[in-house]
């Protein structure tokens, strides 16, 4: 069947400069540069930011839910990459 | 928002894959994650019953938000002055926007956009019932804000915290532009109490047709409530019944501030309840509004089926226009 709906795109908003962007959520539009328009309206109502990006959705590529343990488990045991490991003498402990 | 409590019971399909065995674990997974209070993200496993849910709860909001822009949008060109045609153009523009963050998050759970928009259109998806009303006066947009938001926030606010990762970050931006729409509300109605005596007995006249409508937002009594799995799945924090109870006695103040009557002889404070008490519900009127009998659910429907496919051409051309774009950008590299 022909395709009728407008592609999905994932909207990120920088809300001052000085931070990162941050996904907010997403919109259908027919192409980029009314994806960004539409992003404005819809995300950007009352000044929420100061530069936005979208993109298609099927374009980004996500980690699989299920491959949580082996993907991030791993680095619960090391404890020792945290400065809280490492007990100093008091004088000295601020360091 | 608007989402009212449409607890009607849904067609059983096949049994949810949350009971089948080889799920044990994950659903086991997914019951700690609910009980730590913990969210569930779009592409975490979840019983079907729970995805089902959810899907029948955010597009009815979504759609609720869509067709909430129709009362209101009526008197945007008949506003009495060009600051609340502003306003009242701003506080519409926004119902359209959360109807969109809703869509959005639905979308998470694996159902696509044109999908829930035919389901409102073929009449098979519900939407508030308020929104069946007709807006008669001026005084109705302000009344609208004040009891229609308003009972719509005490609705929403617990789903901040629901238990879908996606549907409660929405409802975070959506609570946060709700407080102008209750505020622009009353601030229209203190206006007009201000004015001439006809004009304080159309402010009294539309908060006698709204109240009643109002209350009713919060759906059925919870001993009349079908899905009691929403409370334990973390989707519906606070019952029915106690959300209503909030807004009557916050709302009871209020009224004595814009000075007019509540169209309730039995609504008087209990002391020993601590709440205020009010009259029956006529839940007749309601499951009829909700079955589509209300005044003006023919015309809603027709009014956003006509939207749609009026602009269907526009959806085709832009697309069409992107498709020839993007293969001249081929050939030319
Ligand atoms: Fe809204
Ligand atoms: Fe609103």
């Amino acid at each position: 069947m022909e395709r009728k709906e407008w592609p999905l795109w994932e909207v990120f908003v920088r809300s001052r400069n000085g931070l990162d962007h941050k996904h907010c959520g997403s919109v259908h539009a027919p192409d980029a540069k009314l994806a960004l328009q539409v992003a404005r309206d819809v995300y950007t109502r009352r000044q929420e930011g100061v530069s936005i990006w979208v993109v298609p959705a099927e374009a980004i590529v996500a980690s699989d839910p299920d491959a949580k343990p082996e993907l991030f488990d791993p680095a619960e045991d090391k404890i020792y990459r945290h400065p809280t490991f490492y007990k100093l003498p008091d004088e000295v402990n601020h360091m | 928002m608007y989402t009212q409590a449409l607890d009607i019971p849904q067609p059983k399909r096949d049994e949810p894959a949350g009971r089948a065995p080889e799920n044990a674990a994950y659903q086991a997974e997914f019951d700690a994650k609910i009980d730590a209070g913990g969210y569930i993200e779009a592409k975490d496993w979840m019983p079907e019953a729970y995805r089902r849910t959810l899907i029948r709860q955010i597009s009815q909001h979504a759609h609720s938000e869509i067709v909430g822009m129709l009362p209101e949008g009526n008197w945007i060109t008949r506003a009495p002055t060009l600051k609340r045609k502003a306003i009242l153009l701003a506080k519409v523009q926004d119902e359209g926007g959360h109807g969109l963050y809703l869509y959005a998050a639905a979308e998470t759970l694996g159902v696509s956009r044109d999908e829930l928009v035919e389901a409102l259109h073929s009449g098979r998806a519900k939407y508030s019932s308020i929104f069946n009303y007709p807006t008669l006066t001026w005084a109705d947009i302000g009344v609208i804000g004040w009891l229609v938001d308003g009972a719509a926030i005490m609705n929403q606010i617990p789903l901040c915290k629901c238990s879908y990762g996606p549907y409660a970050r929405a409802m975070v931006r959506i609570c946060k532009e709700e407080s102008f729409h209750q505020r622009q509300g009353y601030d229209l109605l203190l206006t007009m109490m201000r004015g001439t005596a006809e004009q304080r007995e159309m402010v009294q006249d539309a908060v006698n047709r709204w109240w009643w409508p109002s209350i009713m937002m919060f759906g059925p009594h919870d001993k009349d409530s079908v899905h009691t799995e929403s409370a334990r799945w973390g989707i519906k924090r606070i019952s029915n019944d106690d959300l209503r109870q909030k807004f009557v006695d916050a709302t009871v103040k209020q009224a004595e501030v814009l000075g007019v009557t509540l169209p309730d002889p039995e609504l008087k404070w209990n002391e020993a309840r601590g709440h205020h008490d009010f009259g029956a519900i006529d839940w007749d009127e309601f499951w009829a509004v909700v079955g589509g009998h209300g005044q003006c659910n023919v015309d809603r429907l027709a009014a956003r089926v006509e939207a749609w496919e009026d602009g269907a051409w526009v959806r085709e051309a832009a697309l069409e226009h992107e498709r020839k774009r993007a293969a001249r950008e081929r050939r030319a590299a």
